[in-house]
C-alpha cells in the first residue's frame, strides 16, 4: 500500500468538496478514479500533489507526507492541458524536467526516446502552438513522464484524441505500469478504466461510493445483464420479477436482472414461445455500476 | 540546481531574448545617442549648406559697414552682401535663389535707420530676427549720439540690476545647483515611472500567460507557487536592471564624450554638467524598492485573472497609483518643499518617486530618508507575504474573474477549511 489517503476531507467554506475519502493505492498498479464532473476528482489530485491543504485526514506516500521535496517522484498530467505556446518543445520539456530534478543531458536523451516512440522526432524544434491538439497532448504526456516518476497521476489522459493516438498513449501507459510505476488514472471513459485498472474508486459528490478491486466490485454488484434476441414479442419481460431495468432494441430486449436465478427463470418461460436467436448472460459493465451508483444524472 | 534559480534564469533568459525587449532597448539607446549627440548631428546637416547670403541695398550709404560689423558678432553664418543694382533686379536675384533675402536700408524722418526685409518666405524667423537685432544696436548707438548721451552713460542705462539669491540654510542648494538637480531628478523620475509600469506589466502578463495557457498547473505541481512568484519577480527585476545598466552606461559615456558640445542651453538646464553620484545612487535604490513594491502587487493581481485580456483591467488600479505618484512628483519638482510633497513621501506607494524627488532636490535629514525607506520595505514585506498567499490560491482559480472579490476567494483556497 504505497499511496494512502486516510479520511481525507476538503472543505471550501461551507462546501465540502471531498468527504472522508480513504484510499489505499497499491504500488505498481493502475488505479481507476471515476466520478461525474464535480465529484471531487481534481480536488483530490490537487491534495495529493500538495497544491491544496487537506482540511482533515492525511495523505502519505511510502509512509511519508507528500510535499515539494517529493515532487521529483511524481508525474502529473492535468485535465486542462497546458504548455508554453511560444516555447519550442525541446526547451519546454527540458525546463519542466529540470524543475522535477532532472539533469539537462538526461532530459534531452529521454525526450529523444519519447519523441521517437511517438514517431514525431521532428517536433523537437517546433513551437507548441504550431502542433495539432493531439500532438500537443503527446508532448504534455512526455512532460509528465520524462523524469520517470514513481507515482503518475493522469487526469483524463485520452480525452480529445483520435483512436490511433489513444492506442499509442495507452500502450505507453501500460508499459510504464509494467515498469513499476504506480498510476492513478481518472477518466470518464469506462471502457478504458475497465480495460486497464485493477482497483477503482467511484466518487460521487465528494464521497467514495464504490471502492476496491474491480473483479470484486463486479461480483458483489450481483446484477447482471441479459440480452435476448427473439422472433416473438419480448416486451412482457419488462414486468418480469427480478428485472430491474429493461430496454427494447430493434432485435429484442436488453435486461438488467438482479441475479443469475432470474435468467434461468426467464429461459424456462420463453422456451417454446418461438425461435430464440440469442440468449446471453453478461457480467455487468463498469458503466452499469457507475450509473447505478452515481445516478442517471450522469452523462 | 535549485528550482528557484532554474525559474529565475529561465524567466530572465527567455525575456531577454524576446524581440520586444531587444527592440525597446536598442531604440532607447539610439534615442539617447541621438539626444546627446544633438549638436554634432545639427552640425553635420548644416555643414553641406552654404552660408546664407543677404543682398543689402543701402540707400544711405553709411549703414552697411556698421551693420556688417555687428552681424559678424551676432551670427557668423549670415553673410551680408552689398547689392549695387536697383530693387527690381535684387528681387529677381532673390527669386532665382542667389540670395536668401533682400534688405533695404534707409533713414527715416528723424535720421534714424529703417529697414525692410523681403524673402521668398518669412517662415524662417531666425534671419530677420538677427538682422533686426543687429540694426537695433546701430539704431541705439545713433539715437544716443543724437541726444548726446555718452557711451558710458548708455552702458549704465542698460546694465542689468544686481539681484542675488542665496539660501540661508547651511549647505542648502544654490539656485544654480537646484536647477541642475531639477533636470536630473526630472529625467530619473521619468525612468523610474516608465520602468515600474513597464516591468510590473511584464510580470502580470507573465503570470497570466502561464495561467491562461494552463501550464501553471504543471508548474505548481513541481515548484511551490511562492518560490515561483519570487523567482519571477527577481528574474524580471534583473532584466530591468540589465536594461537600466545598458542605458545608464551608454548615456554616461555618450554625455562624457560630448561634454564639450553641451555647454549652455538644454544640457546645462538638465544638470548633466556635473552628475551627482548620490542622486544616481538614490535613484537606483528607490527604483529597486519601487519595482519590488509594484512587482509583488502585479504578480498577485496577475494570478487572479484567467485570460490575458483581463490583465490590463486587473492592474489598472495599480497603474493609477503609479501615475498619481508621478503626477505629484512632477508638481513637486516646482516646489519640493510643499507640505503635501513631504507627507506623501512617506506613503509607500508614492515614496519611491516623492522621497527620491526630495532627496534629489533638498537637503533633508537622514532619518526622514531612513524612515521612508523603512516604511517602504515593511510594506513590500507585507505585500510579499499577503501576495504569496493570494498567488497560491489565485493560480488555481479559473473562470470569470476580474474583480477584487477574487482576492478573498483566492485567500480562502489556501486555507485549510
Amino acid at each position: 500500500m504505497v499511496l494512502q489517503l486516510e479520511r481525507v476531507t476538503k472543505r471550501f467554506g461551507n462546501f465540502t468538496a471531498v468527504n472522508q475519502l480513504s484510499l489505499n493505492i497499491p504500488e505498481k498498479e493502475m488505479f481507476g478514479f471515476l466520478g461525474a464532473n464535480g465529484a471531487g476528482k481534481t480536488t483530490t489530485f490537487r491534495m495529493i500533489l500538495g497544491l491544496l491543504d487537506v482540511s482533515d485526514g492525511r495523505i502519505m506516500w511510502d509512509g511519508k507526507p507528500i510535499n515539494y521535496e517529493t515532487s521529483s517522484i511524481i508525474g502529473y498530467l492535468p485535465e486542462e492541458r497546458g504548455l508554453y505556446p511560444k516555447l519550442k518543445v525541446r526547451e519546454q520539456i527540458v525546463y519542466l524536467a529540470r524543475l522535477r530534478g532532472m539533469q539537462k543531458q538526461a532530459a534531452l536523451k529521454e525526450l529523444d526516446y519519447w519523441l521517437n516512440r511517438f514517431k514525431v522526432p521532428e517536433y523537437a524544434d517546433k513551437k507548441v502552438e504550431e502542433l495539432s491538439k493531439g500532438n500537443q497532448q503527446k508532448i504534455q504526456f512526455i512532460a509528465a513522464v520524462i523524469h520517470k516518476p514513481r507515482l503518475l497521476i493522469l487526469d483524463e489522459p485520452f480525452s480529445g484524441l483520435d483512436p490511433v493516438n489513444v492506442e499509442q498513449l495507452k500502450e505507453a501507459v501500460i508499459e510504464l505500469k509494467n515498469a513499476g510505476t504506480t498510476i492513478v488514472f481518472a477518466s470518464h471513459r469506462m471502457e478504458h478504466v475497465e480495460e486497464m485498472c485493477e482497483h477503482i474508486c467511484i466518487m460521487h459528490k465528494g464521497s467514495p461510493v464504490v471502492h476496491g478491486a474491480l473483479r470484486e466490485i463486479k461480483r458483489s454488484f450481483g446484477k447482471k445483464n441479459l440480452v435476448i434476441h427473439a422472433d416473438f414479442d419480448t416486451s412482457f419481460l419488462k414486468e418480469y420479477p427480478g428485472v430491474t431495468k429493461a430496454k427494447m432494441t430493434a432485435e429484442g430486449i436488453h435486461l438488467q436482472i438482479s441475479g443469475e436465478q432470474v435468467a434461468e427463470d426467464i429461459m424456462k418461460d420463453i422456451v417454446g414461445k418461438g425461435f430464440i436467436r440469442k440468449f446471453v448472460l453478461e457480467e455487468p459493465s463498469l458503466n452499469d455500476i457507475f450509473i447505478e451508483k452515481v445516478g442517471d444524472s450522469y452523462e | 540546481m535549485n528550482n528557484f534559480f532554474i525559474i529565475l534564469i529561465h524567466t530572465y533568459m527567455s525575456k531577454l531574448k524576446t524581440k520586444s525587449f531587444l527592440v525597446t532597448t536598442i531604440l532607447t539607446v539610439v534615442i539617447m545617442l541621438a539626444l546627446t549627440n544633438m549638436s554634432n548631428i545639427i552640425d553635420f546637416f548644416n555643414k553641406g549648406e552654404e552660408a546664407d547670403k543677404i543682398a543689402v541695398i543701402d540707400e544711405t550709404g553709411q549703414l552697411f559697414e556698421p551693420l556688417n560689423e555687428q552681424m559678424k558678432m551676432i551670427n557668423e553664418e549670415l553673410v551680408l552682401e552689398k547689392y549695387d543694382g536697383n530693387e527690381d533686379s535684387a528681387r529677381k536675384a532673390v527669386e532665382e535663389g542667389n540670395y536668401k533675402g533682400l534688405l533695404q536700408l534707409s533713414l527715416n524722418d528723424e535720421e534714424l535707420p529703417a529697414a525692410s526685409y523681403k524673402a521668398m518666405s518669412i517662415a524662417d524667423s531666425a534671419i530677420p530676427g538677427d538682422l533686426q537685432a543687429a540694426l537695433q544696436q546701430i539704431k541705439t548707438a545713433m539715437a544716443s549720439t543724437q541726444i548726446n548721451i555718452a557711451p558710458d552713460q548708455l552702458e549704465k542705462l542698460y546694465a542689468p540690476v544686481e539681484f542675488e539669491k542665496s539660501a540661508l540654510e547651511e549647505d542648502a542648494k544654490t539656485e544654480e545647483e537646484l536647477n541642475q538637480a531639477r533636470g536630473l531628478v526630472y529625467v530619473l523620475l521619468f525612468i523610474i515611472y516608465f520602468a515600474v509600469i513597464m516591468y510590473a506589466n511584464m510580470i502580470a502578463m507573465e503570470v497570466a500567460t502561464e495561467k491562461s495557457s494552463r501550464v501553471m498547473e504543471i508548474m505548481i505541481s513541481s515548484v511551490s507557487p511562492i518560490k515561483q512568484m519570487f523567482a519571477k519577480i527577481i528574474g524580471i527585476g534583473l532584466l530591468s536592471l540589465t536594461q537600466l545598466a545598458v542605458l545608464l552606461l551608454v548615456g554616461y559615456f555618450s554625455v562624457k564624450q560630448n561634454l564639450d558640445n553641451m555647454e549652455g542651453g538644454f544640457f546645462e538646464f538638465f544638470g548633466f554638467g556635473n552628475i551627482a553620484g548620490s542622486t544616481i545612487a538614490y535613484a537606483v535604490i528607490f527604483f529597486i524598492l519601487g519595482y519590488f513594491l509594484y512587482a509583488t502587487m502585479a504578480a498577485f493581481l496577475g494570478s487572479l485573472v484567467s485570460r490575458i485580456e483581463d490583465v490590463q483591467q486587473m492592474i489598472t488600479p495599480m497603474t493609477m497609483l503609479v501615475v498619481a505618484g508621478f503626477m505629484m512628483a512632477m508638481f513637486g519638482l516646482g516646489q519640493p518643499e510643499a507640505p503635501f510633497v513631504k507627507y506623501t513621501s512617506f506613503i509607500p506607494f508614492f515614496s519611491p518617486m516623492l522621497m527620491f524627488l526630495r532627496v534629489g532636490m533638498l537637503n533633508i535629514p537622514f532619518w526622514e530618508i531612513a524612515l521612508s525607506i523603512g516604511i517602504l520595505v515593511a510594506t513590500i514585506a507585507f505585500l510579499a507575504i499577503f501576495g504569496a498567499r493570494v498567488y497560491r490560491g489565485g493560480v488555481l482559480m479559473y473562470g470569470k474573474s476580474n474583480s477584487f472579490k477574487d482576492i478573498k476567494k483566492a485567500l480562502q483556497l489556501t486555507k485549510k477549511e
